[in-house]
């Protein structure tokens, strides 16, 4: 008797753990849509928006669902001339990106590899000077840049950019470099191999994930960056895409479905690049967690 | 195909002694290995011998040539490293043709080359392969097969076996001696494993604490070490050593410790040692089961297949003997154990007498 009473509890107990877990499961789902939905909101509503008309913009109440019209891609392009700031865009993310990792990689596998007396200290350094807010410093970059006459000009953004995005791309690259077996670099140069080689040769192939998650976080800073951007390019032939899409604006004029398309356009690029290289991005932030 | 010669070799990490005046030499064709425990320093040798440390003192000759002020490149050695070291974004034919490639070789010549080598290895299959998707015993061939096309004037070997099971142990061993006899590189072997270094070793450098022990074929180490440490480290099962004094008796030199009494008569030179505290090292296979001085009762009895090792418990501490594989008696039985052989070695403060 007693023992089919106990049975009936563990079949109980077992039930309503199941019960739990299930019910865990769910609240964890529900929890993760609801933050990724509101992280996602902005996009899609100015992906909505940029793909209706002109009526279905202004429309009262508003239409849910757009009518697949490339209208505003089109003006956007054409009236507003976005293509000119994409390439603006391009060429400061791209430059910056390129100019960072290879001054990156230079001090990473200094700092990863030699004996240094103050090594601590360097990185401790790099740190304190990612920290600083852009606001601090921004009085002197614009003077630094005015009197070298760096004002609307590619070099004078990228140059800025390039010295805030080296401490990322410095201790990114440290950790990996510090990962990889020393006896790879003593193997290269028993086989003939200098520094130099050895670096381009063995290191940074093996440092691939560490180095594509710096370029695509180094890339999105410089695509996105808005502040040091409207500082430093107040001529249009120079100004990139956040400053080009707020400047759509005018006095009188609020064009928000140009703006929504030029925001798209903006933004899918980067969209793109994180899920198409997300694994790789997730093992460069995570390096250096457990032991591989 | 070069000799190696290295004298007064002196290094120091911070306050910390590495060597200390190391010096020997290598003929060319030599099978040499550099033994010792953990630490002692026989890796350091090697990377300075290779280049990718630098020396505090001392100079290193490869050939004619003192190589000790110049880069690996230059120093034209090849080196296997205990974890391999192969590089993992390369397959194994880029692994190989990696070094002459950085030479500047010809496409012709390469190829040439990595497939010869890849034959005389066995692993000409493999070569589209990348590293990790080879086994242990294949990635080792691999690292001796990218040492090999290089042709070098030295082989280094940084314990290259440690990392494998023992059964793929004893086979890479014998490949490596066939290598040896095939190839007749000079060869720098850096173990802490006593069977490697015996099996394989034309000569053996055997270092403690940075410090050269003694230098000579495996043969002369362990039949005549020349202090304590190069007799309990060469050997296994480890050489009984008990301590006690040199006596005289009537004309007889005898060893005496506590009732345990050793005529060493047979030996000449030890009228200075007469009442010093010296000390016996005997071989267990110096000692079998028969009536003689050491009376104890077995503590262990190993049956090994070939033979059988006892474990003696004595008044002299723990002796261990070796008896033949049908070695009948069981753990606790009294037993009598007798010099097989004249074969002690006596040492007075650590060294040979």
């Amino acid at each position: 008797m007693n023992a089919a009473i106990r049975c009936e509890l563990r079949v109980a107990r077992c039930g309503f753990k199941k019960i739990m877990m299930k019910l865990s499961k769910l609240i964890f789902c529900g929890v993760t849509f609801v933050i990724v939905f509101m992280s996602l909101l902005p996009f899609i509503w100015f992906v909505n928006t940029s793909l209706k008309t002109q009526a279905e913009v202004t429309a009262i109440p508003p239409t849910l669902a757009p009518s697949g019209s490339l209208h505003f891609y089109h003006s956007a392009i054409v009236k507003y001339d976005l293509l000119h700031y994409v390439k603006n865009s391009a060429i400061v993310a791209g430059a910056t990106t390129f100019i960072t990792l290879f001054i990156s990689i230079l001090s990473a596998y200094v700092l990863a590899r030699l004996r240094l007396k103050y090594k601590g200290l360097i990185m401790g350094s790099l740190l304190l000077v990612s920290m600083f807010p852009q606001i601090s410093i921004a009085g002197p970059v614009w003077k630094i840049m005015q009197s070298l006459g760096w004002l609307n000009s590619y070099q004078g953004l990228i140059i800025p950019y390039v010295t805030l995005t080296l401490p990322l791309g410095v201790w990114i690259l440290t950790i990996f470099f510090k990962e990889l077996p020393k006896e790879l670099e003593d193997a290269a140069r028993i086989d003939g191999c200098n520094r130099i080689q050895t670096l381009y040769k063995i290191v940074v192939p093996l440092a691939a994930p560490g180095i594509f998650t710096a370029a695509i976080l180094v890339f999105i800073y410089a695509w996105n960056e808005f502040f040091f951007a409207l500082l430093i390019m107040t001529q249009r032939k120079f100004q990139t895409l956040p400053i080009g899409i707020a400047l759509f604006q005018g006095q009188y004029t609020l064009p928000w479905g140009e703006i929504a398309a030029a925001s798209t356009v903006a933004t899918v690029p980067l969209v793109l690049l994180v899920f198409l290289f997300q694994k790789r991005i997730v093992r460069g932030l995570s390096a250096g967690a457990v032991k591989g | 195909m070069a000799g190696l010669k290295i004298t007064t070799l002196k290094k120091s990490f911070g306050r910390n002694t590495i060597l200390q005046n190391i010096s020997f030499e290598v003929s060319d064709g030599e099978f040499c290995i550099l033994l010792g425990p953990s630490g002692c320093g026989k890796t350091t040798i090697l990377r300075i011998i290779a280049g990718l440390d630098q020396c505090d003192k001392g100079e290193i000759f490869i050939g004619d040539r003192e190589v000790s002020n110049l880069t690996p490149k230059e120093r034209d050695v090849a080196m296997v490293f205990q974890n391999y070291a192969l590089y993992p974004h390369m397959n194994v034919y880029e692994n190989m043709a990696f070094s002459l490639k950085i030479k500047k070789l010809s496409k012709t010549k390469i190829d040439k080359k990595v497939r010869k080598a890849a034959k005389l290895l066995d692993i000409e299959d493999l070569l589209d392969r990348k590293p990790r998707e080879l086994s242990g015993g294949q990635r080792q061939r691999v690292a001796i097969g990218r040492a090999i096309v290089r042709n070098p004037r030295i082989f280094l070997f940084d314990e290259p076996l440690s990392n494998l099971d023992a059964r793929l142990r004893s086979t890479m061993r014998v490949e490596l001696a066939r290598l040896h006899q095939k190839l007749g590189t000079t060869m720098v072997y850096v173990t802490h494993d006593q069977v490697e270094a015996m099996t394989l070793g034309d000569k053996i450098v055997l270092l403690d604490k940075g410090v050269i022990q003694q230098i000579g074929p495996p043969q002369k180490l362990y039949k005549s070490p020349s202090n304590l440490f190069v007799a309990t480290f060469i050997g296994g099962p480890q050489i009984n050593l008990i301590e006690g004094v040199l006596d005289a008796d009537k004309n007889k030199f005898l060893f005496r410790a506590g009732s345990l009494i050793i005529d060493l008569s047979s030996r000449s030179g030890l009228k200075k040692y007469l009442g010093l505290k010296v000390t016996i090292g005997i071989r267990p296979e110096s000692l079998m089961p028969a009536d003689g001085p050491f009376l104890g009762s077995l503590e262990v009895v190993e049956h090994i297949g070939s033979e059988t090792i006892l474990y003696v418990k004595t008044v002299n501490g723990r002796i261990i003997a070796k008896a033949s594989p049908i070695f009948q008696r069981k753990t606790g039985d009294k037993i009598s154990l007798a010099l097989r052989t004249p074969d002690v070695h006596l040492f007075y403060k650590g060294i040979r007498i």
